[in-house]
C-alpha cells in the first residue's frame, strides 16, 4: 500500500476529531431525548443525529472518503435494491381496504 | 500453472482492491439488506401499533449511553490498531487490537446486565411487541459482536504468524476485520436512538 | 511454485483431502451437482407419492406404502398431515436443495472459473465451507421428517399464523435455512468477486460468456435478497421459541379459543419478507438456466448470439427489476388499489426483458446449420417450455385475473413450467454438454434421446391439465383433492397427471444409468474441444487439472465468434490469437 507514516500520522489526528465528534453528538441526542420533543420531531433530530454519526463512521473509520469507485458501485446496487425494502412500511398501511393488517 | 490465486495482497490493477476488500464489502451490502430488513420491520409494526412506550421510560439510557461511547471508542482503538501496522509498530497493534477486544467484552458484559435487570422486571421478549424487538435486534447485534470478538481474537495470537512471513497481506485482513467491526458499530449508532430513545 | 513442485504437493494429498474436504472449485461443483442431483431425485419422489393420493384419494399406496409408519401413512393411506408435510418440504427441497444448489452451486462453481480463465475461486476455502454449509442445512431439513408431528407442514412459504403454531418440524426447517442462506451468501460473494477480479488478460466485461453474465447478476440477487428473509427467519424462531408475537396478530384465536400470546403483530410482514426474497429467486432458478441455454444453443447452430448486447442489457435490467415486483404475490391480501396497481405494472414490464432473452436466442437459431446434439434438444424445448410458464404468468400478475387464478393449480402449473421443463431441462442440457469436460467421455447418445422424448412428453402430461384444473378452480395444497363438488369435472385428469409424473420418473433411470455407465463406456473424446466451441473452458486439458490450465489464458475475442468470414473453421476459440 502507498501509505506514507505522515500520511497514516494525518489520518489518526483524523481518526481522534471523528471520535469526539461522535461523542459529542451522542452526548447531543441523549440531552435532545430529554426535552420530550413531539414525537416527530423526536423522531426526525434523532434520526438526522445518527445519519450523521453513520456517515462519519462510514466515511472515516471505514475510508470510504478515499475509497474505490467499485465499493461505491456496490453499495450503489445496495441501496437501489434496498429502496423497495424500505418501502415495505408504506405499502401496507397505504390505501389498504383494511383499516389494520 | 499453479493454482495461484492474483490479488490476494496485491490491488487489482482495474479495480484497485485486492480479493478480501471487494469481499467484505460485499459481505457488509447483504449485512445492510439483513438489519434493513429488520429496520423496516420495527417501522411497519409501531406503526401498526395501538400503543408503543417510549424507550427512555422502559429502558436504561445512561447504560445504553455509556455502552455507544464503549462501542465507539473501540471502533477508533480499531482504526489504530490498522494504523499502527501501517506505521510497523506491531507492539502499538497489539495493544490497541487488545483494547477493541476487551471493549468488547465490556459491551456485552453490560449488555448481559441490562438483559438481567429486564428478567428480573419479569421483562422477556414475549411481554410485548416492543421487548420482542428489542431483544431481537439487541441480541443480533450482539452475536455480531461476539463474531467480531472472535475474528478479532485471531487477529491478536494465532492469526500474527502471517505478519512475519506477508506484513501486506496481514494488515489487508486487519482492515477487512476493522471494515467488519465499524459496520458493527454502524448499526448500534441506528439502534440505540431507535431502541431508548424515541 | 514451479510445475514440477506443483505435482509432488499434489500427491500429497489424501484421499478425504482431494475428494471430501476439497478446496478445488471443480471437485466442490462436482459435489454440489451429485448432492443436489439426489435431493432433486428425493424431492421427485415425495411428490410421486402425493401423486397417487391425487390420482386416488384414500387407497392405500400398493407396496411402499406399508413401509410407513402409523402416524403418517396407516393402512397405507395418507393422513392429509402427511400430504401437507410432503408438499412443504418438496417445494422446499426442489427449489433450496435441488435447483439452486445444482446450477448455481454445480454448474457456477465447475464453470465460471474455467470460462473466466482463473485457476480457482477468489476464496477456495470460503468455497468449500459453503458447500459444507448447504450440506448441513439439507441433512437439517431431512432430519425433521423424524421428529414428532413430521416435517414442516405449512407450506414452503411458511406463512404465519399457521407456521407459528405447527409442529417442530417448522423449527427445524427454519435452522436448515438459516444454514442454506448462509451457504449462499457465502458463495455469491465469492462469485462476485472472482468475476471481478480473476478474469484472464483480455477478457473484459463484454467479452465474457452469458453464462458467467447470468451467475453474476443471480450473485447479487442472492446476495441483497436472501438477507430480509433470514431477518424474516430470525423473527419466525422467536416467535416459536421465546414466544414473541412477531406474525400474530391482536386476539389471534385457534379453533375458537384465544392464544395466550401478546400479539401486535403482523402475518403480513413475514409475506413481504419472504417475497422479497423469493421473487428475486425466481430469477435465480431461471437466470443460470438461460446461461447454459445460451451456451449450448450458440456452440450447436454455429453463428453468433442474435445481440449479445441486448441480452447483457436485458439480464441487469432484470436484476434491478426483481426487487419491485414482490407483491404479486400477495394481490390478494387487501393491499390498496394504488400498490396493487404498481406491483401489477412493474410485473408486466420485468416481462419485457425475459421476453428479449428468449427472443434473442429463438433469432438465433434463423438461418443457423443446426446439429442435432442431446443437450441441443434440451436447450430447443427448454424456449417453447420457458415461454408458455412465462406467458401463463401474465394473467396472475394482473390484478383483476389474478383473484380468479390464486392459489389454484393455474399457478402450480405456471411455475412448474418455468422451472421443471424449463430450468430442469436446461440444467439436464448442461450435464449431456459439459459431461465430456469433467470426465472426457461422451454421455450414450441414444439412451439420451430416449431420456429426452420421455421426459419431455411425460412432463407435458403432468403440468398442462394443471392450467384446465386450475381454471375449473381447484385449489391447490388440498390433501382430497375432490372434496369441492366443482373439482370432481376435473378429478379424471388427475389420474392422466399421475400416471405422467411415474413415467417421468421411469425415465429418469435412463438418465442414471447412463451417468454412471458413461463414466465406463462412454466414447473417449479426442480432443479437449469436442463441440468445436469458443469459451475458455474448452482450452482447459481434460479433465481439468488442479489450477485448470497448462498457461495462463490470454483472451482475444468476444465469446461467440463462430462462422466468422474469411476464416478456416466455422469457430473462432476466445482463446486463439
Amino acid at each position: 500500500m502507498s501509505h506514507s507514516i505522515e500520511e497514516i500520522n494525518k489520518h489518526v489526528r483524523v481518526y481522534i476529531g471523528v471520535f469526539v465528534t461522535l461523542a459529542f453528538l451522542t452526548v447531543v441526542t441523549v440531552g435532545v431525548s430529554y426535552l420530550h420533543l413531539p414525537v416527530v420531531p423526536a423522531i426526525i433530530l434523532a434520526l438526522f443525529i445518527a445519519s450523521i454519526k453513520a456517515t462519519l463512521v462510514a466515511l472515516y473509520f471505514m475510508h470510504l472518503i478515499t475509497e474505490k469507485k467499485l465499493i461505491w458501485t456496490v453499495l450503489w446496487v445496495t441501496v437501489v435494491c434496498s429502496i423497495g425494502l424500505f418501502l415495505l412500511p408504506v405499502l401496507t398501511t397505504m390505501g389498504s381496504s383494511r383499516s389494520q393488517f | 500453472m499453479s493454482a495461484e490465486i492474483k490479488y490476494i495482497d496485491e490491488p487489482h490493477p482495474v479495480s484497485g482492491l485486492t480479493n478480501s476488500k471487494l469481499g467484505i464489502w460485499l459481505f457488509i451490502a447483504s449485512e445492510i439488506m439483513l438489519f434493513g430488513g429488520l429496520f423496516s420491520s420495527y417501522i411497519l409494526l409501531r406503526v401498526g401499533s395501538a400503543e408503543w412506550p417510549r424507550g427512555a421510560s422502559v429502558l436504561n439510557v445512561p447504560l445504553a449511553t455509556f455502552n455507544t461511547i464503549v462501542l465507539i471508542t473501540s471502533s477508533v482503538t480499531m482504526v489504530m490498531a490498522w494504523a499502527s501496522l501501517m506505521k510497523n509498530q506491531f507492539n502499538k497493534y497489539r495493544f490497541f487490537m487488545a483494547m477493541t477486544i476487551l471493549l468488547a467484552l465490556v459491551f456485552l458484559v453490560v449488555k448481559g446486565f441490562e438483559y438481567h435487570a429486564k428478567f428480573e422486571h419479569e421483562h422477556y421478549p414475549s411481554t410485548s411487541v416492543f421487548y420482542a424487538l428489542y431483544f431481537t435486534l439487541t441480541g443480533l447485534h450482539g452475536i455480531h459482536i461476539l463474531g467480531g470478538v472472535v475474528v478479532n481474537s485471531y487477529f491478536l495470537f494465532p492469526g500474527t504468524k502471517l505478519w512475519k512471513t506477508n506484513p501486506k497481506q496481514f494488515a489487508g485482513r486487519v482492515e477487512c476485520a476493522g471494515l467488519y467491526w465499524h459496520f458493527v458499530d454502524l448499526v448500534w449508532i441506528f439502534l440505540f436512538p431507535v431502541l431508548y430513545l424515541l | 511454485m514451479s510445475h514440477h513442485d506443483h505435482h509432488e504437493a499434489a500427491h500429497e494429498l489424501s484421499w478425504i483431502q482431494k475428494y471430501v474436504f476439497s478446496v478445488d472449485h471443480k471437485v466442490i461443483g462436482i459435489q454440489y451437482t451429485i448432492t443436489a442431483l439426489i435431493f432433486l431425485f428425493f424431492g421427485f419422489c415425495l411428490m410421486m407419492m402425493m401423486r397417487w393420493q391425487l390420482a386416488f384419494p384414500g387407497e392405500p399406496l400398493p407396496v411402499i406404502g406399508n413401509l410407513f409408519s402409523d402416524s403418517t401413512m396407516p393402512g397405507g393411506v395418507m393422513l392429509p398431515d402427511f400430504y401437507n408435510s410432503l408438499g412443504a418440504m418438496h417445494g422446499t427441497i426442489m427449489v433450496f436443495l435441488g435447483v439452486v444448489p445444482l446450477s448455481v452451486g454445480g454448474f457456477g462453481n465447475y464453470l465460471v472459473p474455467l470460462q473466466i480463465g482463473a485457476p480457482d475461486m477468489a476464496f477456495p476455502k470460503l468455497n468449500a465451507a459453503s458447500y459444507w454449509s448447504y450440506f448441513i442445512g439439507g441433512v437439517t431439513m431431512l432430519s425433521s421428517f423424524f421428529v414428532p408431528g413430521g416435517a414442516a407442514n405449512s407450506g414452503w412459504t411458511s406463512y404465519p399464523p399457521l407456521a407459528d403454531i405447527a409442529t417442530t418440524g417448522q423449527t427445524i426447517w427454519l435452522f436448515g435455512m438459516v444454514a442454506l442462506i448462509t451457504s449462499s451468501l457465502l458463495g455469491s460473494v465469492n462469485f462476485i468477486v472472482t468475476v471481478v477480479q480473476l478474469r484472464a488478460k483480455g477478457l473484459s466485461f463484454f467479452r465474457m460468456p452469458f453464462f458467467v453474465w447470468a451467475q453474476f447478476v443471480t450473485s447479487f440477487l442472492l446476495l441483497l435478497a436472501f438477507p430480509p428473509l433470514e431477518a424474516a427467519g430470525v423473527m419466525q424462531l422467536m416467535d416459536r421459541l421465546a414466544g414473541t408475537s412477531f406474525f400474530l396478530p391482536t386476539g389471534l384465536a385457534i379453533s375458537g379459543t384465544p392464544m395466550a400470546v401478546s400479539g401486535g403483530g403482523s402475518p403480513i410482514l413475514w409475506q413481504h419478507l419472504f417475497w422479497f426474497l423469493a421473487h428475486p429467486e425466481v430469477y435465480v432458478l431461471i437466470l443460470p438456466a438461460f446461461g447454459l441455454v445460451t451456451e449450448i444453443i450458440v456452440t450447436n447452430v454455429r453463428r453468433p448470439l442474435y445481440s449479445y448486447r441486448t441480452m447483457i442489457y436485458s439480464v441487469i435490467f432484470l436484476g434491478f427489476t426483481s426487487f419491485i415486483v414482490w407483491a404479486h404475490h400477495m394481490f390478494m391480501t387487501g393491499m390498496g388499489t394504488t400498490i396493487s396497481n404498481f406491483f401489477q405494472t412493474t410485473t408486466m414490464i420485468i416481462s419485457i426483458p425475459s421476453v428479449i432473452l428468449l427472443t434473442v436466442l429463438l433469432l438465433t437459431l434463423w438461418g443457423g446449420s443446426i446439429r442435432y446434439t442431446v443437450p441441443m434438444y434440451f436447450a430447443l424445448a427448454f424456449l417453447p417450455m420457458f415461454a408458455i410458464g412465462g406467458l401463463t404468468g401474465l394473467p396472475l400478475g394482473l390484478t383483476a385475473s389474478d383473484i380468479h387464478l390464486h392459489d389454484t393449480y393455474y399457478v402450480i402449473g405456471h411455475f412448474h413450467y418455468v422451472v421443471a421443463p424449463g430450468t430442469l431441462f436446461a440444467l439436464f442440457g448442461g450435464i449431456y454438454h459439459w459431461y465430456p469436460k469433467v470426465t472426457g467421455r461422451m454421455m450414450n447418445r441414444a439412451l439420451g434421446k430416449i431420456h429426452f422424448w420421455i421426459s419431455f412428453i411425460a412432463i407435458n402430461g403432468i403440468f398442462m391439465p394443471m392450467f384446465i384444473q386450475g381454471i375449473a378452480g381447484v385449489s391447490r395444497r388440498l390433501a382430497i383433492p375432490n372434496i369441492y363438488e366443482h373439482a370432481q369435472a376435473v378429478q379424471g385428469t388427475n389420474v392422466f397427471m399421475s400416471c405422467s409424473a411415474w413415467l417421468l420418473g421411469i425415465a429418469q433411470f435412463i438418465f442414471i444409468y447412463n451417468f454412471f455407465m458413461s463414466l465406463k463406456t462412454g466414447e473417449k473424446v479426442t480432443s479437449d474441444n469436442p463441440w468445436d466451441a469458443t469459451t475458455l473452458e474448452w482450452l482447459a486439458p481434460t479433465p481439468p487439472p488442479h489450477g485448470n490450465f497448462s498457461k495462463e489464458p490470454h483472451v482475444y475475442r468476444g465469446p461467440y465468434e463462430y462462422s466468422v468470414p474469411g476464416e478456416k473453421q466455422d469457430f473462432s476459440p476466445q482463446f486463439v490469437a
